[in-house]
């Protein structure tokens, strides 16, 4: 299978998939990193607070990597991308974009959505995109210390007390059905897979499944069974709350957006 | 070419020798080339150009140290001068020089333990050594500090909390 070393050697379609991956992988990081930050100053205990924000952090600066090779490949440059891009543009699932809800919401959407990050990471380190493999290699490092956080906190919470052990549940019940949504596949994650961009939504979706349903039955939680996944971002059909969030996201930016920051 | 080999081209020596002078703006003691963070120099003629590899994809201090090398290879004598950022080879906290190590370890932040390639553990975040103390009598408190290079533990030997320079591969 064809290799490409940079932007200006990949075209027709390994390169639309290329970009279709990238504002998936881009706006997933982008939306939540935003929803992770509606914890600072919040969150129960000082430890947890400076968690989400650095976890949020990391992802805001993971999504401009991702967006500056959207840049290279031809489209718009990052603050472009965040703060005037159609919100019918976006690609992110709607695990993303849910409200942040209570703390124990956020934290299972935390270990969910990085879980998945993490095996994507781990593929993506090998993918025929080569300037998005060099990164990948790069991001696995930082990674770690998220995957780390979600595993603690579900193993402590899941059965330490009847009363976080309910929490947890809820949680997981309430949005297990959309963390399926992150593996929504269509015809662009499958030329994605076909010209080794990325494996298949699919193949993500089992082996996360293998994951994280191992950890969460060790910390005592139970698989939601019949859940079915909530799709639609993948293709630009987002949840309510979506608009909120952009608003919320782009209100400082669109006071005046000529401004040099 | 990288710090690792000798350099022999005086020219690139005199990038380098400017790039030590270029201290991390969240731990000053600690110059980029300590740090890990110049991935390579390249002189043509007048011309210079330097690679940095950064520690976090979100390191806020990134810009701020690109401006402050872009202006220290110029105060050597060089024009144009460029900084490109390159993620190959990534940065890992394997990185940190030896000088660098014990800068860290002055400036009252344990130093990352050397991970030859290995990837990083929970467990290489339990019984990290006291800057202070030197007791490994400790505990993570949180994996996340004041900084994203940063974790927090406390000593039982002497009693105060500290930060360490986290493992990165």
């Amino acid at each position: 299978m064809k290799r490409f070393p940079d932007a200006t050697s990949i075209d027709g379609e390994a390169r639309e998939a290329t970009i279709g991956l990238l504002y998936r992988l881009a706006d997933d990081d982008m939306t939540l990193g935003h929803r992770h930050t509606e914890w600072t100053g919040l969150a129960p205990i000082l430890e947890a607070d400076i968690a989400f924000s650095s976890i949020a952090q990391d992802q805001i600066g993971q999504a401009r990597a991702f967006y500056t090779l959207l840049h290279e490949l031809g489209e718009p440059d990052p603050d472009a991308l965040v703060f005037a891009r159609k919100p019918e543009d976006f690609r992110c699932c709607a695990l993303c974009t849910l409200e942040k809800g209570n703390w124990a919401f956020s934290t299972m959407r935390q270990f969910l959505y990085d879980m998945a990050k993490q095996l994507r990471l781990q593929h993506l380190a090998e993918s025929n995109y080569e300037p998005l493999a060099k990164l990948v290699r790069k991001l696995r490092g930082e990674q770690k210390y998220h995957v780390m956080h979600g595993h603690m906190w579900i193993s402590r919470l899941g059965d330490a007390t009847s009363e976080s052990h309910a929490y947890m549940q809820e949680a997981l019940d309430a949005q297990y059905g959309y963390a399926l949504g992150m593996f929504e596949s269509n015809e662009l994650t499958a030329k994605a897979a076909k010209h080794g961009i990325s494996p298949a939504e699919e193949q993500l979706c089992d082996e996360w499944k293998g994951q994280v349903h191992e950890a969460l039955e060790l910390a005592g939680l139970n698989i939601p069974q019949n859940a079915t996944a909530k799709s639609g971002g993948r293709i630009g059909s987002h949840e309510p709350v979506f608009t909120t969030l952009l608003a919320d996201m782009r209100s400082v930016y669109e006071l005046d957006p000529a401004a040099t920051w | 070419m990288s710090r690792e080999t000798s350099i022999a081209d005086p020219a690139e020596k005199r990038v380098w020798d400017a790039l030590e002078t270029v201290m991390d703006p969240e731990i000053p003691l600690i110059s980029t080339v300590e740090l890990g963070l110049i991935a390579g120099v390249e002189v043509d003629g007048a011309a210079a150009t330097v690679s940095i590899t950064p520690t976090f994809a979100a390191c806020p201090a990134l810009d701020l140290i690109r401006s402050q090398i872009r202006e220290a290879v110029t105060a050597a004598g060089f024009s144009p001068v460029s900084v490109e950022t390159v993620y190959d080879p990534p940065w890992t906290s394997d990185r940190v020089s030896e000088s660098g190590r014990r800068k860290l370890k002055e400036f009252g932040l344990a130093p990352p333990k050397r991970m030859n390639g290995r990837c990083m553990q929970p467990q290489d975040l339990v019984g990290v050594a006291c800057p202070y103390c030197d007791s490994t009598q400790t505990v993570l408190e949180s994996a996340f500090g004041p900084t994203l290079c940063r974790s927090i533990h406390y000593c039982d030997g002497c009693r105060q909390s500290f930060e360490h320079f986290k493992p990165v591969t």
